[in-house]
């Protein structure tokens, strides 16, 4: 099995949706302020440093757009936590990302172990507000209006794969996992076409093939150049067209099928790209088709449903793993793959046991059955909303798990450590364990560095330059052998920052 | 290159049926329906009161 860069770390971020019921001067900046600071508790508040980032550097050759940078967090409310994660305030949402993980198993624990964290500071949160008012996070995509707000997945690749290459094999493959990666949504967003149930929340938004964009004019492909690692060695594919997932088994299939995608990329096992006559007209097309049936143009003239493309990526990939050998995370990956798309094949309802889109879409449809609803009835957007809250006692995702209708591959129990251990095997292990055990002394934080104050003239600056350095094999001694902040950073050697 | 052994079966192409879809008045089927109901009561009991006005408030600043 030969070693490969491609998603060897991996990672989420997802922006909540916030909102406080009969709050008559209602701030989203503020109550995701309060949430954030009311799961701090007594935590140390840490520094975020914003030195290494550069979010306007472009992946494309010919240079740089304008940085989105003017309200990229102006002493906004932000944490490192135990677990190596993130959770900030960004724009007006509360935003978790993950900490940096190994593969695709525990990049989705950790994505399910940030609703339950948001779940806890939204319960501390309650304490502080007139008992009349109701604060509710949801983990979505958009309010139905035209808003959106992200869920974005973040791959470790080889800088010596081009970034042209990227762009070519994944534009197909991203528009075809719609299929996999939808949450479902009622009704259409942003001047799209009319439409009663689609598959995903977030297709209605995409309106360019490739860009730096985020917030307006979002692109199936982001080119945000900014790995948060060694510029030389490693890319950070940021991808921005998806869905946030409550579905475990969906969250792993998101993460593991495209990370094994761009393996054989890197490998050269991926044999020649398909393109599509129209990517960004094709995004929403197959989102709005949940029978699947609809095809989409490619660019020799010939038609090809996404249901199709996402079997020719499974071949290709099933290919791969047999040539080059992957592991048993992949191997399961890869059947439970092949599995999703026979019952999608047979009847899309027949997934809503592992797919938030087909879940939804059965609960709705059975709601219709019962109760004679028209799609425009707004009991019907509410179920839709509602399916997305993280509180277990009301989510509607979370009744399905309790009436078992949901295929689960994580215990509460796993879920509820990762909210405060990190993973073992990235950097993110490092920076957790520091955070939990010498957080005093730790005046700033970022993906890539660390900086101590251990009392000396000049604050001790760690930079952790390599993801896959400072996993627990390598650090988990020292740190355990260490009684004070400045043991450790002598014992590293830090250099003065 | 090998052609590939993996091949999806096409529902067209199946030669035996998967299963029985179970008879509407089977004690398995009401018993579904039963669960369905429940479910959908239980439900019910959590939703948000007053729905056109919960989805007409709810209403997010966009963002990433």
């Amino acid at each position: 099995m030969t070693e490969r860069i491609a998603g060897a770390v991996l990672g989420t971020e997802t922006e909540f949706g916030i909102t406080i019921t009969n709050q008559a001067e209602f701030n989203p900046v503020l109550a995701s302020s309060l949430v954030i600071n009311s799961y701090a508790g007594d935590q140390a508040r840490i520094q975020w440093s914003y030195e290494d980032e550069s979010p306007g550097r472009d992946s494309r050759a010919f240079g740089y757009e304008p940085a989105p940078m003017a309200d990229f967090e102006s002493g906004l409310v932000n944490l490192v936590l135990t677990n190596g994660a993130r959770l900030y305030v960004d724009h007006a949402h509360p935003e978790f990302s993950t900490p940096e993980c190994p593969d695709a198993m525990h990049a989705a624990l950790y994505d399910k172990a940030g609703e339950v964290v948001l779940e806890q500071a939204a319960q501390a949160a309650r304490d502080i507000l007139a008992p009349e008012e109701r604060l509710l996070i949801h983990k979505n995509n958009s309010d139905g209006k035209g808003n959106s707000y992200g869920a974005h997945e973040n791959y470790l690749v080889a800088r010596s794969v081009p970034f042209a290459d990227l762009v070519r094999h994944m534009t197909s493959f991203f528009v075809s996992r719609q299929i996999i990666t939808g949450s479902g949504k009622v009704g259409s967003e942003n001047g799209r076409p009319d439409v009663d149930f689609q598959i995903t929340q977030r297709a209605d938004f995409f309106e360019e093939e490739v860009g730096l964009e985020t917030t307006l004019k979002r692109p199936i492909i982001n080119t945000r150049d900014e790995p948060h690692a060694d510029p030389v060695k490693y890319r950070r594919l940021h991808v921005i067209i998806g869905d946030a997932n409550l579905s475990e088994t969906q969250i792993f299939l998101k993460l593991a099928t495209t990370r094994l995608v761009l393996e054989a990329i890197e490998a050269g096992t991926i044999g020649d790209p398909v393109s599509l006559a129209d990517p960004v007209q094709s995004v929403w097309r197959v989102s709005h088709d949940p029978t699947l049936k609809t095809t989409i143009r490619r660019q020799d003239g010939s038609s090809i449903s996404a249901l199709d493309l996402q079997w020719h990526y499974l071949e290709t990939v099933a290919k791969h793993a047999e040539m080059e050998g992957v592991s048993n995370n992949d191997s399961l990956a890869i059947a439970e793959w092949e599995e999703t798309l026979e019952l999608l094949e047979s009847d899309p309802r027949s997934a809503s046991d592992r797919l938030d889109w087909a879940a939804k879409l059965e609960l709705l449809e059975q709601y219709r059955g019962r109760d004679g609803l028209e799609w425009s009835d707004p009991k019907l957007r509410l179920i839709d909303l509602q399916y997305h809250d993280v509180d277990r006692s009301k989510g509607l995702y979370h009744r399905l798990v309790a009436g078992q209708r949901m295929r689960r591959i994580f215990s509460d129990e796993a879920i509820a450590a990762a909210a405060t251990v990190p993973p073992d095997g990235t950097r993110a292990y490092f920076r957790g364990r520091c955070i939990e055990k010498f957080g005093s002394s730790i005046v700033a934080a970022n993906w890539d560095s660390l900086v101590f104050d251990v009392g000396e003239d000049a604050l001790k600056r760690v930079p952790m330059m390599e993801p896959r350095r400072g996993r627990r094999s390598m650090v988990g001694d020292l740190i355990d052998s260490c009684d004070t902040a400045a043991d450790l950073v002598h014992a590293l050697g830090g250099s003065d920052g | 290159m090998a052609e590939q052994d993996r091949k999806r079966t096409h529902p067209q192409e199946q030669t035996e049926e998967v299963e029985a879809a179970p008879n509407a008045s089977s004690p398995a089927a009401e018993e579904l329906a039963e669960t369905i109901d429940d479910l959908l009561d239980e439900i019910d009991s959590v939703l948000e009161e007053n729905a056109e006005e919960f989805v007409k408030n709810y209403v997010q600043k966009g963002g990433e």
